[in-house]
């Protein structure tokens, strides 16, 4: 069921009823069942890995929760008795059947995820292999079903579980507010990946009816709609006429290509957290903000803690912190000091530890090649700005242009053309195509064609470049007055004409200039993919 | 305060309801001058409803025979509800849309419809189903003409599917916002002009010749109907060449109308006996016949009817005689015009 789906809007509509009709302490049990109907309609054998993650989170955590009880009570039953080392003995036993137990659940539950979304990549690769050593045999693919969201709602599990590992949460004693955490319909399909101690506060809340709140769901869903339909799935078009005919759009077309993207990315997976929050908020539910005007960075490093947040702190917190505090790596700590000093050894656990992490971000976003290159490509911008450092120090303390607007303006767009530049290998989805396309810009000599009219060929017409341009200011304008407070609040404080002008003139060009209907494909949101 | 809130509340549904409804007024597609195949099925509702015969069809009833023929040389009062390759499904649905109305004392069926089984394209659709007026008929025929693209919804609210016309507005749109152009003559499209029949297609085998179980429940239910409120139930096949007639086709016509009791005129094996030539009486080589070849076949069959239901002769009505009169006057001022026309080209 597609977020752009007229059945989706009914399926809302009947929730909100519901929810808002039935006795308040089953609404989150309503949740659950319309949760679980989403995500059978989109296919019912998705039900199944959802439910075995479900299941396998849940019970292992509640053992990994008991062992610490247990321990607990063990250890104050022997207060006094115990001496020092017992006690550590003891603790680093129960500690050992708890990894035990977390370890069996991380393995199951993302091996079922590497398994179905890795398995044909891996063949892939080693049938690359198979061929260039000369061997005529190959391995078949697998027709394996990957479940919608699996990756986001794993991740969102695996989070979880670390958590009540590490015992900075309780582990939930009731199975289905459980699967209600895993399966919460608005945010399955592309997130955000929510932590359980931020969901948990207000997903099994009893929520009453408020219309100032639930009315500022509906405008966020608008918006959102606005994003997706208007502004995303217009310039999709643009951006699909350059990257399925990479012969025929070379040079200038590379570069046009790669700026639509830009906006369509943006516009689309920020559209459809918007209608994820929208939604959560229609039901009273809070859900994590996952960006924050990722555009405005003035780095790389700023725009990923800009841009899709709860995926940054996710692998922040369960991956790059862990490996930079693990045996081994402070071992290779220890050793790359004595090899190469204190001032280059002392970094190479960090580039070691920021490696894995952009190692995984790219196999997170997809199982080619080419999200690989792009998470390291990531990596490479960041460890590079970060060893540049110096020279920019040097750099501001001779001209002091850090805080002239221009110079800021000049970062935001430096930010904005690298990111556009490592997409490209999003866009293209083929590395050795990516890098030659990205070499005709520079060889092609056709910059005339963004101007001379040549733009009109790509499916789109000149009113469709007007919509997406004044739609584009109009995201701008959003954005800039988003950073002195909530821009609904402040429409909110107008006078009725001037709100109702707001959003119903908001409706009419979502109803309007929306790509939607026949004529159109509808077309998925792009982080559905991952 | 409250009375406050239920003024401004009501204020804003009759503007969103207003502006709504103008823009679907105006995002509508008007079929005045070009496509105007789609206006067919609307114009009925403007007429006054005392029918004698009532022919439902595809582009083979509203393009081959004329309505006027059968007042002017046997007193028939008729009305063709044709529309763009009107599927089965449709014709019955528009038969029991049009029993709402009125009940015709015969019904002409163009069978060329028999050889679509299931729902095939939506701009079709829309011009056989959008001028219907609401009831169950016309839900039936939209729920069973879909196709897997379409959705219910955008039949209820047009604008769903209209909306991007923004963009190719002309002015028609806005003249003809709440008006109407008439662009039949009772159901019937003239075409003056003549491109004679050359090079036909022969047709192409055909994996299955048998027609559909869907479009045969169909005319089940189309007899069934006109049996249940006395309505003579008449299949023809008009001469079009093309798309081909098989002699498979034809034979289970043939046998379906005599299982039934039905009468069935083939115009392609009347050649003769119409005097249709395809040299002067067609204007698309053969696909479509042009006023000429219409009205010779219209004489034929307006015979036939007589000989076979023996239709009272209503040229003595006044009132309808009246009707007739400016219908015609119309007709022919709509012939002079495309004369006019074709001369100059």
């Amino acid at each position: 069921m597609l977020f752009t789906s007229y059945v989706f809007l009914g399926f809302l509509l009947l929730l909100f009823v519901c929810y808002y009709t039935v006795p308040k302490k089953f609404q989150w049990m309503l949740l659950l069942l319309f949760s679980y109907v989403f995500y059978f309609l989109a296919n019912p054998y998705y039900l199944i890995y959802i439910s075995v993650t479900t299941a396998s989170v849940y019970y292992l955590g509640l053992k990994i929760e008991e062992q610490a009880e247990k321990q607990k009570a063990y250890l104050a039953a022997r207060k006094g008795t115990f001496g020092k080392e017992e006690k550590k003995a003891y603790k680093k036993r129960v500690r050992k059947r708890q990894t035990g137990l977390f370890l069996a659940a991380l393995i199951l539950n993302l091996g079922i995820l590497a398994v179905l979304k890795y398995t044909n990549f891996m063949i892939a690769n080693v049938n690359g292999i198979l061929h260039a050593i000369g061997s005529g045999h190959t391995i078949a693919f697998v027709d394996l079903l990957l479940p919608m969201g699996i990756s986001f709602y794993t991740f969102q599990a695996v989070g979880y579980l670390i958590d009540v590992y590490r015992g900075t949460i309780p582990a939930e004693k009731n199975l289905f507010r459980f699967a209600l955490f895993v399966s919460f319909f608005p945010q399955l399909v592309q997130g955000p990946i929510s932590r359980f101690h931020d969901l948990s506060q207000t997903l099994y809340e009893e929520h009453e009816f408020a219309w100032s709140g639930f009315s500022r769901g509906l405008q966020r869903i608008l918006w959102g709609y606005f994003k997706k339909l208007v502004i995303a799935d217009r310039m999709l078009i643009g951006v699909n006429e350059i990257i399925r005919n990479p012969d025929e759009y070379t040079g200038a077309y590379v570069f046009a290509g790669m700026m639509f993207y830009a906006l369509e990315l943006y516009a689309d997976f920020t559209g459809g957290i918007d209608i994820t929050i929208g939604t959560a908020q229609c039901l009273g539910i809070r859900v994590t903000e996952n960006f924050n005007r990722p555009y405005f960075s003035k780095s790389i490093k700023e725009y990923w803690r800009r841009w899709h947040i709860t995926m940054g702190t996710w692998f922040t917190d369960y991956i790059f912190y862990p490996i930079s505090v693990s045996g081994p790596m402070l071992k290779i700590s220890k050793v790359s000091r004595k090899a190469l000093g204190d001032r280059i050894g002392k970094r190479v656990p960090v580039y070691l530890s920021s490696f894995a992490v952009w190692l995984a971000t790219g196999i997170w976003h997809g199982a080619s090649w080419n999200f690989i290159v792009w998470g390291l490509g990531n990596w490479a911008v960041i460890m590079i700005s970060q060893e540049l450092e110096p020279l920019y120090r040097r750099f501001h303390a001779r001209f002091h242009v850090e805080d002239k607007v221009g110079f800021r303006i000049f970062q935001i767009v430096r930010t904005i053309l690298l990111m556009s530049c490592l997409r490209t290998f999003d866009c293209y989805r083929d590395v050795p195509l990516t890098f030659r396309m990205f070499g005709t810009m520079f060889t092609a000599g056709n910059w005339n064609i963004l101007w001379d009219g040549s733009l009109l060929s790509l499916g789109l017409q000149l009113a469709d470049y007007l919509v997406l341009l004044a739609g584009a200011a109009l995201i701008f304008a959003v954005s800039m007055l988003q950073r002195s407070g909530s821009v609904r609040e402040k429409i909110a404080a107008k006078p009725y004409p001037v709100r109702f002008a707001v959003w119903y003139g908001l409706f009419l060009i979502v109803l309007l200039m929306g790509v939607y209907g026949i004529g159109y494909d509808a077309n998925q949101f792009i982080y559905n993919q991952f | 305060m409250k009375r406050k809130r239920i003024i401004r509340t009501a204020c804003s549904v009759l503007v969103v309801a207003f502006t709504l409804f103008m823009l679907q007024r105006l995002l509508l597609p008007k079929y005045v001058s070009d496509v105007v195949e789609g206006r067919l099925i609307a114009e009925y509702y403007a007429e006054e409803k005392d029918h004698d015969v009532i022919f439902i069809g595809d582009c083979e009833v509203y393009e081959n025979f004329s309505p006027k023929i059968l007042w002017e040389d046997y007193g028939i009062n008729s009305y063709i509800r044709g529309s763009a390759q009107q599927l089965i499904w449709q014709s019955y649905y528009l038969l029991e849309d049009t029993l709402r109305y009125e009940k015709p004392k015969v019904v002409v069926f163009n069978v060329l419809a028999m050889k679509y089984d299931e729902p095939q394209n939506e701009a079709y659709n829309r011009m056989s189903l959008e001028g219907m007026k609401w009831s169950m008929a016309k839900v039936k025929a939209i729920q069973a003409s879909m196709t897997d693209e379409e959705h219910f919804l955008d039949y209820v609210f047009p604008i769903l599917r209209y909306h991007s016309r923004w963009s190719s507005l002309k002015a028609e749109d806005v003249e003809y916002l709440f008006t109407d152009r008439k662009v039949s003559h009772n159901g019937y499209y003239m075409r003056v002009d003549v491109k004679p029949a050359k090079d036909v297609p022969e047709g192409k085998m055909l994996a299955d010749y048998r027609f559909g179980e869907n479009a045969y429940q169909y005319l089940d239910k189309m007899a069934k109907l006109c049996r249940d409120n006395d309505i003579k139930l008449v299949l023809v096949k008009a001469p079009s060449l093309y798309p081909y007639w098989y002699d498979e086709w034809e034979r289970q016509i043939e046998d379906y109308a005599k299982q039934n009791g039905l009468l069935y005129i083939n115009f392609l094996e009347l050649k003769e006996e119409t005097g249709l030539d395809y040299d002067s009486d067609t204007y698309d080589g053969g696909l479509h016949l042009n006023l000429s070849g219409a009205e010779k076949i219209t004489a034929y069959l307006g015979q036939a009817l007589q000989d076979e239901y023996h239709l009272t002769d209503r040229r003595s009505e006044e009132r309808l005689s009246k009707i007739w009169a400016d219908k015609t006057a119309a007709y022919e001022q709509d012939r002079r015009k495309q004369e006019e026309e074709t001369e100059k080209q």
